[in-house]
């Protein structure tokens, strides 16, 4: 019925006292099912206090084992996020997703590296990302919910609004969401378009996905790869800044073609010879994908 | 955020990775006087500017008498160095780094990067230095070793000496190439760089290791907890468009095209370029105002998009989600009254209160053009760019909302209508383009921001040099 999270899912905010953690709480707690699935909040110096009536813990271990919450949502700014990252994972959460942008490249590095040398099994989605939503269960992140339907086309993005003008289009044209997750635009990060396309390609309640890249790393290629060799599903595609000039940061700390690597060019071109059916117009993503459903 | 060489030298220097004796300086006085202070026979006048190609440019000459240093600054300080990074209209010379000559045996390179695939810091080395680091890439990929850097065990003895050997450094030069390497890793690691180079490194005719050139860059997410780095920063080297927009929280980078965007998210601004470019029109700057646009933003990002003169049209895409349409609305209205808007303006707004958007445009009186989607946008936008080329002329038509609305995406012959009723006065606002402003965007767009790898231009600065050093000696 979807990927990461569904309507059953039990949900604790770091960062729950800033002003962004409170208003996205607050919003996505309004979704669907969230009023029940938002169960805790963390905050050392607020223990025994709340937020609206969602409990405040002091530590992430705290919140999980008072609460049975299994997934993390952060908000804290990015000096102390990749900290909040590791403290989730250390709890031995099923999944974190980090909103906070701007984290230092080496602060995830580092807690990326610890992730694998302790052979963690928590997933990380974010940083620098819009979150994950089951369109009619459970949103956790600051996406806009009302312009998702519930159904069966997965949507995976490093974007946010390119991800929200996506899901906005497949709405439209009446076709609803099984899930829809955003990876982040930082250059390291958790889950990868290829991690996302084999979840979807696993649930039975997802029909076919789009995915949709930028310029920078070789994510799309190693996804497009991937899909080429055990994928079971249509999956449609476009990438973002095939006017983007090289050697220029585009907002994205990820989105930057280095040594004429990573462009969009490149990366439409590889996900064409591995069946993806691509589309160079962003305002067609939706048509695109409604064409590869017949 | 980028650095100079000689910045880049300081702080190799505080981690202990050697280089040449050199001294920054700002006239050509100091130059004679700093080449005096470092003695010798021979020296290097470097231009001090963020592009590379210096060398090529003619901006790295070397002197072999104080008199020659003295005739090598005052050439080189003020000049217009144009490189392949800088544009055609090259970059002003404001600094110079006068150096002792070094005796050239060896050249080589070293580069440290962010690798995105194993989420670690990339250290890449070859014998081929001195040379475009991407053309060796092309030509001789077995040429380049990189190894990746574990951050819980940093750069062990055992792969930094298995990268000196294999890039040719003799057994005697070992200890030396391993401490460098070590240093440049925990420099790197230290001050939160996301980029790293020497090209060339060399190894001296008395078997010594040094750093010839440095190339450094940061994270800009990290600069907070660098105050020293930040010091470093030489705005007469930036876009003042730029900072101006990162002064307002705003992304922005100057493009080479006519039209104007502002949209909210990185991903999606990007996009709107290219739905700009796919209709036959080419962006003039990426503009991303984020996720919390107020009207003070909005106006501010309509100031420095009309600042580039190239400017010709207007084209605001905003998929409101927590931003609520209405209030970009609001501030859409506002920016065009304050900076008395003449270009074609076209806004597609989506998402949350939509209609409450529109309805504002619409009811400013202003002749702001409404579009339905991002198709519907760039085309509308390109053909008002055209008309207005056109030097208008041609009475409104009235506007087939509808009609555009539901075939835009698809036919492309849509926009010919619309064209007459898009083309409004032409006469450009303002725009503040300084010629000094115009000279930085060129500067800037033809992406002297030096990527990862693109670095080559310093080596020939440094070949040039090197050669006349080897004679010499």
């Amino acid at each position: 019925m979807s990927i990461l999270i569904d309507r059953n899912t039990r949900v604790m905010t770091q960062g729950i006292t800033g002003k962004t953690g409170q208003f996205h709480t607050r919003t996505s707690r309004e979704y669907a099912n969230g009023r029940n699935c938002f169960v805790a909040g963390v905050n050392p110096k607020r223990a025994g206090e709340d937020f609206e009536g969602i409990p405040i813990y002091a530590s992430v271990r705290d919140a999980k084992a008072q609460t049975g919450a299994s997934v993390s949502v952060i908000y804290v700014p990015p000096a102390g996020a990749a900290e909040a990252i590791w403290e989730a994972v250390d709890a031995d959460l099923d999944l974190v997703i980090c909103i906070t942008e701007g984290i230092p490249v080496r602060d995830m590095i580092r807690v990326r590296a610890r992730m694998r040398a302790e052979k963690r099994r928590t997933r990380l989605v974010g940083p620098n990302c819009p979150g994950v939503i089951t369109p009619g269960a459970l949103k956790i992140g600051i996406m806009p919910g009302h312009i998702h339907k519930a159904g069966r086309v997965g949507v995976v993005s490093r974007s946010g609004t390119l991800t929200y003008e996506a899901v906005g289009q497949l709405t439209d044209l009446g076709i609803g969401q099984s899930s829809a997750v955003g990876i982040g635009g930082d250059p390291v990060n958790g889950l990868k378009h290829v991690d996302v396309m084999q979840l979807f390609n696993d649930d039975p309640d997802t029909d076919a996905v789009v995915m949709i890249g930028e310029i920078g790393g070789s994510d799309e290629e190693d996804a497009a790869r991937w899909v080429k060799a055990h994928m079971r599903k249509p999956v449609v595609g476009f990438i973002a800044g095939i006017t983007a000039p090289p050697g220029k940061r585009m907002g994205h700390a990820g989105a930057i073609i280095s040594g004429g690597k990573g462009t969009a060019q490149e990366k439409l071109a590889v996900m064409e010879e591995c069946g993806i059916t691509v589309t160079r117009n962003p305002a067609e993503m939706g048509r695109t994908l409604k064409r590869v459903l017949r | 955020m980028k650095i100079h060489e000689y910045q880049g030298k300081e702080l190799f220097r505080k981690y202990g990775v050697a280089t040449p004796r050199g001294i920054p300086c700002f006239s050509v006085d100091e130059a004679v006087e700093a080449a005096k202070n470092l003695g010798g026979a021979v020296w290097v006048v470097k231009a001090q500017i963020h592009a590379g190609g210096r060398g090529k440019g003619g901006g790295v000459k070397v002197a072999k008498s104080l008199d020659e240093v003295r005739r090598r600054a005052k050439e080189i300080l003020g000049m217009r160095l144009v490189t392949h990074q800088t544009g055609p209209e090259g970059q002003i010379v404001r600094r110079l780094l006068v150096e002792e000559g070094a005796d050239i045996a060896t050249e080589l390179y070293v580069g440290m990067v962010v690798d995105r695939g194993t989420q670690r810091v990339a250290l890449m080395a070859s014998s081929e230095g001195g040379m475009d680091i991407e053309e060796v890439a092309a030509s001789h990929p077995e040429k380049i070793h990189t190894v990746f850097i574990d951050p819980a065990r940093g750069l062990s003895d055992e792969l930094a000496d298995a990268e000196a050997r294999k890039i040719g450094l003799p057994d005697s030069a070992l200890p030396q190439a391993r401490r460098l390497l070590q240093a440049l890793y925990r420099c790197f690691d230290e001050t939160d760089a996301s980029l790293a180079e020497i090209n060339p490194l060399i190894l001296t005719g008395d078997g010594r290791v040094v750093a010839l050139d440095a190339k450094l860059n940061f994270d800009d997410n990290a600069l907070y907890r660098h105050p020293e780095i930040v010091a470093m920063r030489d705005l007469d080297e930036e876009d003042p468009l730029e900072i101006e927009a990162s002064k307002h929280d705003l992304s922005y980078i100057s493009l080479d095209g006519e039209i104007g965007c502002m949209v909210n998210g990185a991903g999606l601004a990007m996009a709107t370029m290219d739905t700009i470019k796919l209709f036959g029109g080419e962006p003039a700057n990426f503009l991303d105002v984020g996720g919390g646009a107020t009207t003070e933003k909005v106006t501010a990002a309509f100031k420095i998009m009309l600042s580039n003169p190239k400017v010709r049209a207007i084209l605001v895409n905003i998929f409101g989600g927590i931003m609520k349409c209405d209030t970009i609305a609001e501030g859409v209205v506002a920016a065009a009254r304050e900076v008395h808007l003449a270009v074609p303006l076209v806004v597609r707004m989506k998402g949350t209160n939509e209609d409450l958007g529109k309805k504002i445009l619409k009811d400013s009186g202003l002749p702001i053009i409404s579009a339905d989607n991002m198709a519907e946008a760039a085309q509308k936008v390109v053909a008002a760019l055209k008309g207005a080329a056109k030097k208008a002329g041609k009475a409104s038509a009235p506007k087939k909302k509808a009609a555009a609305k539901k075939k835009a995406p698809a036919k492309r012959e849509a926009p010919a209508k619309k064209r007459a009723k898009a083309a409004k006065p032409k006469k450009r606002t303002v725009a503040k383009n300084t010629p000094a402003a115009k000279k930085k965007r060129a500067a800037k767009k033809s992406g002297r921001a030096g990527s990862a790898k693109t670095v080559k231009k310093a080596k020939k600065a440094q070949q040039a040099a090197r050669r006349a050093k080897g004679k010499k000696k």
